[in-house]
């Protein structure tokens, strides 16, 4: 378990190559800020030039999927968490980390599984928008296209988490990756947290709005 | 070769009970915006569901992620995104808004 099965170039200590790293996801993740953002901005711009389609629209989401799905991603970011401070305590969790990565990529699916329900409804229920709309307001549709591309963007990211997130727990489980203290754990813990986060800010934006009138 | 043998041993409890709490408070957050959504408060409702939201993502990018304990330099990289974010808020919402209410 030494730091130089970790370093890689043109790094030359351990301390150096962790700042680098945990950086770059930093930048990267606030460029996703601004992806995800622009699309949030987009639903702003519609919303208040037509607040009572938008309201109406929500509505028609199933607001138990929505709600089951943020406290299901909410429990992957705490295994995710553990998982991490597990690595960066560097006293041999082996089996904790491996436990805590496969419970996360578990609860990804899950949230994967949820989705791929909720979006069965919604075909059923006929919010794709286009011919056969389910609702007469245009700008309802301007939700509902919305509402696909964000889900649909956020499910890519996820989907790319659960593959980064199950190699460091197979790695691990098999013994082929050191798993104190290294950089890769943290980095991979910082992209999934933001996947977390997005769907944090989508949850009252798609699903609690117009539920109290 | 690390150095953190001076700092005191950290068990597997205390991972969970540090981040446990952190959980729990975000599901306490979750019901609260859940209950809030069937409150009639009118224009209140959109704002208090978003300030839930925004103390639920503190608490991850804080907490989790541990921004808490991070170098200044990845404080200001993740400040970067927020700061940007606002700039092309304000800076759509001034021409949009400022529209709407002239017709």
């Amino acid at each position: 378990m030494s730091d130089a099965a970790l370093l890689k170039k043109p790094w030359q200590s351990m301390a150096r190559q962790r700042d680098a790293g945990t950086f770059g996801i930093w930048v990267f993740l606030a460029s996703e800020m601004l992806f995800f953002g622009a699309l949030i901005l987009t639903y702003t711009v519609y919303r208040v030039s037509d607040p009572a389609a938008f309201t109406a629209a929500a509505r028609e989401t199933d607001i138990w999927y929505g709600t089951i799905n943020t406290a299901i991603l909410l429990t992957s970011s705490l295994t995710m968490a553990v998982a991490v401070q597990a690595s960066t305590a560097a006293l041999g969790f082996r089996r904790l980390i491996v436990a805590c990565l496969s419970l996360t990529v578990a609860l990804g699916v899950a949230f994967l599984v949820v989705k791929g329900f909720e979006y069965k409804e919604d075909i059923e229920h006929h919010l794709v928008p286009g011919l056969h709309f389910a609702l007469a307001q245009p700008a309802a549709q301007i939700f509902f296209a919305l509402y696909w591309v964000l889900t649909g963007v956020h499910a890519i990211h996820l989907t790319i988490g659960l593959g980064l997130v199950s190699r460091l727990a197979l790695l691990i489980w098999r013994r082929k990756l050191v798993f104190d203290d290294n950089p890769e754990i943290e980095v991979t813990g910082l992209y999934w947290h933001l996947v977390d986060i997005i769907w944090i800010f989508l949850y009252p934006l798609i699903y609690l709005p117009g539920r109290a009138s | 070769m690390t150095a953190k043998s001076e700092t005191p041993t950290k068990t597997a409890r205390d991972l969970w009970r540090r981040n446990g709490l952190i959980w729990a408070a975000l599901m306490v957050l979750l019901a609260l915006t859940l209950s809030f959504a069937y409150v009639p408060l009118g224009a209140a409702n959109t704002p208090i569901a978003l300030g839930i939201g925004a103390t639920k993502a503190g608490l991850v990018v804080w907490l989790f992620m541990e921004l808490a304990k991070s170098s200044a330099l990845k404080r200001l990289a993740a400040a970067t995104g927020l700061v940007w974010l606002c700039v092309m808020f304000t800076l759509t919402l001034a021409d949009v808004l400022a529209r709407l209410h002239t017709h």
